[in-house]
C-alpha cells in the first residue's frame, strides 16, 4: 500500500489500523473504566474511611486517657487533703487532751492542798481544845501542888511556879510556832 | 517470523534503514489483496497484546481489593493514582479530576505500553511509529475536549472563549483570532498524534541505524572495520536506554496535554 519512494506516505494512515487501534483502545477503555478504575476510587475512599476512623479513635482513646488522668489527680488531690485534715484534727485533739489533764491535774492538786491545810487546821483546833482541857488540869494540878507545899516551905513554892511558867511557855511557843 | 527478524537475517540489503523499514507484511499472505490486509501484521500484534496485558494485568491485580493493599494491588493502584493525582487532580481539582482520572489513566498506559514495544527484544517497533495510532488518539482527544466544551459552555461561547484571548487590543483580533482557531481547534489533535509518532519513529529509526549498522560493518570482511562494530551495537544498547525514556515522557505527555486541553474546555477564562 505504501510505496517506498514516497517519503510522505508516512504521514497518512492505514485505515485498516485506524480501525484496529479504535477497536482495542475502545475495548481497553471498556474493561478499565468500568471494572478497574471505579473500584480502585472505592478503595481509596475506604482506606480514607479507615484512616480517619483510626485517628478518631485514637482522639477519642486519648480523651478517655486524659479525663481518667485528671480523675485521678482530683482524687489524690482530695486525699491528700483529707489526710492534712485527719492529721491536724488530731494534733489539735491531743492538745486537748493534754490541757484537759493538766486542768484535772490541776485541780486535783488544789484538792489535795485544800484537804490537806484543813486537816491541818482540824488537828490544830482539836490540839488547842486537848491543850485548854490539859492546862485546866495542870492548873488545878499546879494548885493542889501549891497548897500542899505551902503547908512545908515557901522556897518549894517559888520553884514550883517558875517551874510551871516555864513549861507553859514552851508549850505556848509550840503552838504558835505550829501556826 | 516477523519483519524485524527477516531484515536482520538479511543484513546489508536493508541498509541504510528507509521508511520501508517500517513497512510489515501481513501474517496471513492470503489477505494482502483484501480489505483485511494491514489488520494482522507484527504492529496490530503489538496493539492487541498491548490491550491484553493491561486488561489482564488490571484484573488480576484489582480482582478482589483490599484496604490494605498487596504488592500486586500497590502497583496496580500506583498506575492510575499516578495519572489521578499528578494530572487530572492537579489539573482539574478533586472533583473534576475523579470524573476524568479514569479516561486519562487509560490512554497514558495504552500509549506507554504500546510504546514499549520499541524496545521489547524480537519486536523493536512500536505501533505508535504508525501514524494511524497516535492520529486515532489525537482525535479522540479533539473529540472529548471538544464535547465537552461545547457541553459546559454552548458552542458559540466555547468558540469565543477558545479563539477570543481577553485583553488584546482590538485591532490586534484580526490576526489573533486566526492563529487562535488554527492553534485550539485545527492544530492540537495534530501536533498531539505527530509528537507521539514522530518520537516513535525516530526511536526505531536509531535503534535500526545502529543494530543494522554493526550487522553492516560486521559483514564488511575488513578485520578492523569489523572490530568497530562493537561501538555500533554498544550505541545500539545505549539507545534503547535512551528510548526508555522516551517511551515514558512521550506517553506522558500526551496525557498531560488531553488533560490540560480538557481542563481549559471545563475553565470560564481562555
Amino acid at each position: 500500500m505504501i510505496e517506498a519512494a514516497e517519503g510522505s506516505a508516512i504521514l497518512f494512515p492505514i485505515w485498516q489500523e485506524i480501525v484496529v487501534g479504535a477497536v482495542a483502545f475502545g475495548l481497553l477503555c471498556f474493561v478499565l473504566m468500568k471494572f478497574v478504575f471505579p473500584l480502585m476510587e472505592k478503595t481509596f475512599e475506604a482506606r480514607v474511611d479507615a484512616i480517619e476512623g483510626g485517628i478518631e479513635r485514637a482522639e477519642r482513646a486519648q480523651e478517655e486517657a486524659n479525663q481518667t488522668l485528671e480523675e485521678y489527680r482530683r482524687k489524690l488531690a482530695t486525699a491528700q487533703e483529707e489526710a492534712a485534715a485527719i492529721r491536724d484534727e488530731a494534733r489539735a485533739d491531743a492538745v486537748a487532751a493534754k490541757e484537759e489533764i493538766l486542768v484535772s491535774a490541776r485541780e486535783e492538786a488544789n484538792r489535795i492542798i485544800a484537804a490537806g491545810h484543813s486537816q491541818i487546821e482540824a488537828s490544830r483546833q482539836q490540839l488547842v481544845r486537848e491543850l485548854r482541857g490539859e492546862v485546866g488540869n495542870l492548873a488545878v494540878d499546879l494548885a493542889g501542888k501549891i497548897i500542899g507545899q505551902r503547908l512545908a516551905g515557901d522556897a518549894d513554892t517559888t520553884a514550883t511556879v517558875d517551874q510551871f511558867l516555864a513549861q507553859i511557855a514552851d508549850e505556848t511557843a509550840e503552838t504558835s510556832g505550829a501556826r | 517470523m516477523t519483519d524485524s527478524a527477516m531484515v536482520l537475517a538479511e543484513g546489508d540489503s536493508h541498509f541504510p534503514p528507509g521508511i520501508d523499514s517500517f513497512n510489515f507484511a501481513d501474517w496471513f499472505s492470503g489477505l494482502s489483496d483484501t480489505a483485511l490486509t494491514h489488520m494482522f501484521t507484527t504492529i496490530t500484534f503489538g496493539v492487541w497484546a498491548s490491550v491484553a496485558v493491561l486488561i489482564v494485568f488490571f484484573l488480576w491485580a484489582y480482582r478482589k481489593p483490599q484496604i490494605v493493599p498487596s504488592k500486586k494491588q500497590w502497583l496496580a493502584e500506583s498506575a492510575y493514582g499516578f495519572i489521578r493525582n499528578t494530572v487530572a487532580i492537579d489539573l482539574m481539582g478533586k472533583k473534576t479530576g475523579v470524573r476524568f482520572a479514569p479516561y486519562l489513566a487509560t490512554l497514558f498506559l495504552f500509549i506507554l505500553v504500546m510504546n514499549f514495544w520499541a524496545i521489547v527484544p524480537g519486536i523493536q517497533v512500536s505501533p505508535n511509529s504508525h501514524i494511524a495510532f497516535p492520529l486515532m488518539l489525537g482525535v479522540l482527544s479533539w473529540v472529548i475536549y471538544m464535547f465537552i466544551g461545547i457541553k459546559q459552555h454552548g458552542f458559540v461561547k466555547f468558540m469565543k472563549i477558545t479563539c477570543v484571548p481577553p485583553g488584546a487590543p482590538w485591532f490586534i483580533y484580526p490576526l489573533l483570532v486566526p492563529i487562535e482557531f488554527l492553534q485550539n481547534i485545527i492544530l492540537r489533535p495534530v501536533t498531539l498524534a505527530l509528537r507521539l509518532f514522530a518520537n516513535m519513529f525516530a526511536g526505531h529509526l536509531i535503534l535500526l541505524v545502529f543494530i543494522l549498522g554493526g550487522f553492516e560493518l560486521l559483514n564488511s570482511g575488513n578485520l578492523l572495520i569489523q572490530g568497530l562494530s562493537v561501538f555500533s551495537f554498544a550505541m545500539g544498547i545505549g539507545m534503547t536506554f535512551f528510548e526508555l525514556i522516551v517511551i515514558a515522557l512521550q506517553a506522558y505527555v500526551f496525557t498531560l496535554l488531553t488533560g490540560m486541553y480538557i481542563q481549559g474546555s471545563l475553565a470560564d477564562e481562555h
